[in-house]
């Protein structure tokens, strides 16, 4: 490792920094507003940092990371995320008791972990990047430990993702097995070398799928995504769906384009089994579900759904619309926690139907932004859903996927029925008794603040996309 | 630029009434009413001021073309030709009657019940006038959350389901018009390598009759459904009898003519030879519906239902007359999309009229109301008739026009649907038998119209009989539309041929004399 690679990770050790900094600032004298400072400004810093970066920036970290476009662009939506995470985050624990001092530390590590993975081109930095989000995320889970749910999500998700690492694990092992390398490049070329595939390799892919599966949250191996979203504090749950998965997502592109992961068939049929299944089956239970974090949970399987739609169409556009429909999802489903964030009280989250009863006469701006969320969600026009939806059946329309294509358009169907009927309760007129305390002006300030720019982009990427779809357009 | 200051003008008042609703709902009316009578007059200059050549070939009145999403080919493109012109002038007339019929109906979420009414008259707009695809079903949504909201809030007991069906109907139709977008998009896109939306580019697209037949069936099922015609027509009974007044108002009058103009406009030029070889298939239905809609409308006892199917009817002569490939079916086709939007709004604002005096749509429980209500009785008189298609108003034109365009393409279809006319005579002396006369059981006070209702009601009916005497003035406008839709004559020719019809030289009959035909 050379000067120029150290200086290339210079947003890694930004965000290593950052913990650090941290961790002593606890241990001078915690202060929740200090540690969040420290935090903001350096995802600030790294993200001005990373943007000094051309967008054709190649450099690899040989043998572990590479840094490109595509890398760059998704370590910059990554911290964007977190940025408002952590922005939520304030407003949400500012009203609760507990330590929260630690939170951010852990969130930042979270965060690592997930840049590491999107920039992985080799199993070992692929597991450490994984491990290091995971383990955050088991202490993330469980934060909040007075509520009854929580150490039952954070046991779950513990136990299910640490049986998932062991089957990624055994996975890469199996592919090492057979062909002696574990940099993705090098799988690419022993296996075009070898012609034929053999069992061993199938099982590696096997594993290494189900390893995948879980982390995604793809049916069969969504189990664990509606009990961790509900006992998950709300702005950890964003972070999952947004963060976590969507590192996962970007992981999964680069390792299919490096090992030409579409020219295996059976490979490109399990995936399409794994798309289908999940939109269906993650529409079909968000049907009935009357807790909205639930219900969001198992909308999120089917989001992943309608991702691998456009990943199964690969190529540049399918790639494109990945990128872009992350942005998208990524912006809406922050929203929509962010606003389940800013409406929960001390005791307990909002997150069931009725406290969204009338909130339009309540709160009118936050219901009709959790309705712009919503509608992004369905991929209504006007919105940035829409704009990503539209991408991904283009993806999947130019490949020729008429049966996913069908199913994306059948299930999104079904799932505007559901974020409908959130709408409509919002919009029902009868008046409730319940009012929600009033919180400290900078906490209301805050939280408001970022509710209204997550809203601004929402309205903005869905009327003038041209930027964005330019920008992902020079990443590739 | 005029079209798209009307679109904004909707939208920017929509927003704008329902700000102002927090202050006042009157202010919230007063403005909304000003935006739809703003882009009234808008049209109205534009029909004044440009001379809406008669000849067929001419060119668009107006045409923008702006920027929007070049990565993909996306643009803001409208443009007006006589078709376009008259939908839009009844988008906004409609519209301004919508405002006043909910002047009084609407009493609570004053404000939002106005955003959703001026956006979904922005919607329709907009799907009259654009020349985009990806513009068209941005639109095509655009109007749809609209009118769930207006059906989901401000309906009658069952407005929840209602509203759900119509949702889902539609919405699921639309995606399967996006992805026949899409798949012409592509296929345009590999046949040239230019990646555009535009309708003018798309129009001359060369693809495999196996391709284009799918695309064709995408987009049909988005007209069909909206149109709708008859298995899947089931939306449209429950959407109609649970609106709010202005909601059916605005759901008959011109959200059903957008299915009509899709056909007409999209459907057919797309996909010429496609649609010429479906033909035989869409009469059919046309001609089933027809009669299906007619039978179901005699045996309702739901005033709003009634109507409602009296629309499946009636939209079942849109089908044969598009599918028919002649001029004057086409001409008739317009004519009907004109006539139906009035006859068969007007009958929902009496039928809302009755509701709100009599809270019941039961028309078992009403009779002999002409002695109470005589204005009401005569006025309804006028819209009963039209709706049956007696000569002298504006619905017999064009269900006359229809009839004979398609009976060189299928006489037997035509002999169905000329049955269907006999049904209407039923179904609509029935409304006027139920209601308006037999034995008075009725106890509550039955007042008159009110000024408000008269307003809607008078201008309309004077309408429906100006259309129905002299019809010229709609033919001529939407001419050069019309002309542009029809496809090559020799592939009508082969059409004909294959029904086994006398070959009679219709193409070429039909363009001498013109639309001049029934100018008597």
């Amino acid at each position: 490792m050379n000067k120029s690679d150290l200086l290339s990770l210079v947003p890694l050790w930004i965000l290593s920094s950052a913990a650090i900094l941290n961790f002593f600032s606890i241990s001078i004298r915690r202060n929740h507003k200090v540690i969040v400072i420290i935090t903001l400004v350096s995802l600030v810093v790294d993200f001005v940092f990373l943007s000094t970066y051309s967008i054709r920036h190649q450099q690899a970290v040989e043998p572990l990371l590479v840094f490109d476009g595509f890398g760059i662009f998704n370590i910059g939506l990554i911290l964007l995320t977190t940025l408002i995470v952590i922005m939520m985050s304030y407003a949400y624990f500012e009203q609760r008791e507990e330590r929260k001092e630690e939170y951010y530390i852990l969130m930042i590590l979270a965060a690592l972990g997930s840049c590491i993975l999107v920039i992985s081109k080799h199993f070992a930095s692929l597991f450490l990047g994984l491990e290091v989000l995971s383990v955050s995320l088991y202490a993330l889970i469980a934060y909040l430990r007075k509520r009854e749910r929580s150490d039952e999500a954070g046991i779950k998700y513990l136990i299910l993702a640490a049986f998932s690492s062991a089957f990624l694990l055994f996975g890469m092992a199996l592919l090492y097995a057979a062909t002696g390398t574990m940099s993705f490049q090098g799988l690419a070329e022993r296996l075009t070398a070898a012609g034929e595939i053999s069992p061993l390799v199938w099982c590696g892919f096997g594993m290494f799928t189900v390893g995948v599966g879980f982390k995604l949250g793809v049916v069969p191996f969504h189990m664990w995504t509606p009990d961790v979203y509900e006992g998950a504090p709300a702005p950890v749950t964003a972070f999952i769906a947004t963060v976590s998965k969507g590192g996962m997502i970007a992981l999964l592109v680069r390792f299919f384009s490096m090992v030409q992961g579409h020219q295996f068939t059976l490979l490109v049929t399990v995936f399409t089994i794994l798309a289908v299944a999940s939109m269906f089956v993650g529409n079909f239970l968000a049907l009935r579900q009357n807790n909205i974090k639930r219900l969001l949970a198992y909308s999120s399987i089917a989001h992943v759904g309608y991702l691998l739609v456009a990943f199964l169409a690969g190529g540049q556009l399918g790639t494109q619309a990945i990128s872009f429909y992350l942005v998208a999802y990524f912006i809406t489903t922050l929203g929509a926690f962010g606003i389940m964030a800013t409406l929960s009280d001390k005791e307990r989250d909002a997150e069931l139907m009725e406290d969204y009863r009338g909130l339009l006469w309540r709160r009118p701006l936050t219901a009709i932004t959790f309705s712009a969320m919503l509608l992004s969600l369905a991929g209504i026009p006007l919105t940035a859903g829409f704009i990503g939806k539209f991408y991904v059946i283009a993806a999947g329309v130019r490949t020729s996927h008429w049966l996913l294509v069908f199913a994306l358009a059948i299930n999104s169907v079904i799932g505007l029925y559901y974020y409908i009927r959130i709408i409509a309760v919002m919009f029902d007129q009868r008046e409730t008794v319940r009012t929600s305390e009033e919180l400290r002006p900078l906490v209301y300030i805050i939280s408001s603040f970022t509710m209204a720019l997550l809203g601004v982009m929402l309205i903005w990427l869905g009327v003038h996309p041209e930027g964005m779809l330019m920008l992902i357009r020079d990443t590739l | 630029m005029i079209l798209l200051w009307i679109i904004l003008i909707l939208m920017g008042g929509g927003v704008l009434a329902g700000i102002a609703a927090t202050w006042n709902a009157v202010y919230c009316r007063i403005i909304a009413l000003a935006s739809v009578v703003l882009a009234t007059i808008l049209i109205l200059w534009i029909w004044i001021n440009h001379d809406v050549s008669l000849q067929p070939g001419s060119t668009w009145i107006t045409d923008i073309k702006l920027q929007w999403i070049p990565s993909f080919g996306i643009s803001f493109h409208l443009a007006l030709d006589g078709l376009s012109l008259l939908m839009l002038l009844l988008t906004s007339v409609l519209g301004i009657f919508a405002v006043l019929l909910s002047w009084n109906e609407i009493r609570y979420r004053t404000g939002f019940f106005h955003f959703n009414l001026l956006w979904v008259l922005a919607g329709i707009a907009g799907v009259f006038v654009t020349m985009d695809l990806f513009l068209l079903y941005f639109f095509w949504e655009v109007m749809l959350i609209p009118m769930y909201f207006l059906i989901g809030i401000w309906g009658h007991a069952n407005r929840q389901y209602a509203a759900y069906k119509f949702f889902i109907f539609t919405q699921a139709s639309g995606l399967l018009m996006l992805l026949a977008i899409l798949g012409l998009y592509f296929v345009h896109g590999s046949r040239t390598s230019v990646y555009t939306f535009d309708y003018f580019d798309l129009l001359a697209t060369t693809m495999s009759p196996d391709i284009a037949r799918w695309l064709m069936l995408g987009f049909l099922a988005a007209f069909l459904v909206k149109l709708p015609v008859v298995p899947f027509h089931t939306w449209l009974p429950d959407a109609h009898s649970e609106a709010p007044t202005a909601g059916s108002f605005i759901l008959a009058g011109l959200m059903l003519k957008t299915g009509a103009y899709g056909l007409i406009r999209f459907a057919v030029p797309l996909f010429p030879a496609q649609a010429v070889e479906f033909a035989p298939w869409a009469m059919l239905i046309g001609a089933v519906g027809i009669i299906y809609g007619a039978i179901q409308a005699f045996s309702q006892t739901d005033m709003k239902r009634l109507v409602a199917y009296t629309s499946v009817s009636h939209m079942g002569f849109v089908v044969l007359g598009v599918f028919a490939f002649s001029e004057m079916a086409l001409q008739g086709v317009v004519m009907q999309m004109i006539t139906h939007a009035i006859s068969t709004g007007a009958l929902f604002v009496v039928a809302g009229a009755l509701y709100e005096r009599l809270h019941t749509r039961d028309i078992l429980q009403m009779g002999g109301f002409w002695k109470r209500a005589p204005f009401m009785a005569t006025v309804s008189l006028v819209f009963v008739m039209a709706s049956l298609g007696l000569p002298g108003l504006g619905n017999f034109i064009a269900e006359f026009l229809i009839l004979m365009g398609s009976w060189s393409a299928s006489p037997v279809l035509t002999a169905i649907a000329t049955a269907g006319l006999v049904a209407a005579t039923a179904y609509s002396l029935r409304i006027m038998q139920k209601i308006f006369l037999g034995k008075d059981t009725h106890a509550p006070a039955l007042p008159d119209l009110s000024l408000r209702e008269k307003l809607v009601l008078v201008p309309m009916a004077i309408v429906i009989i100006i259309l129905g005497l002299f019809p010229q003035f709609i033919i001529d406008t939407a001419r050069p539309a019309v002309v542009r839709t029809l496809p090559e004559k020799e592939a009508i020719h082969a059409l004909h041929n294959q029904h086994n019809t006398t070959q009679s030289p219709t193409g070429g009959m039909l363009s001498a004399k013109g639309g001049n035909h029934e100018q008597e």
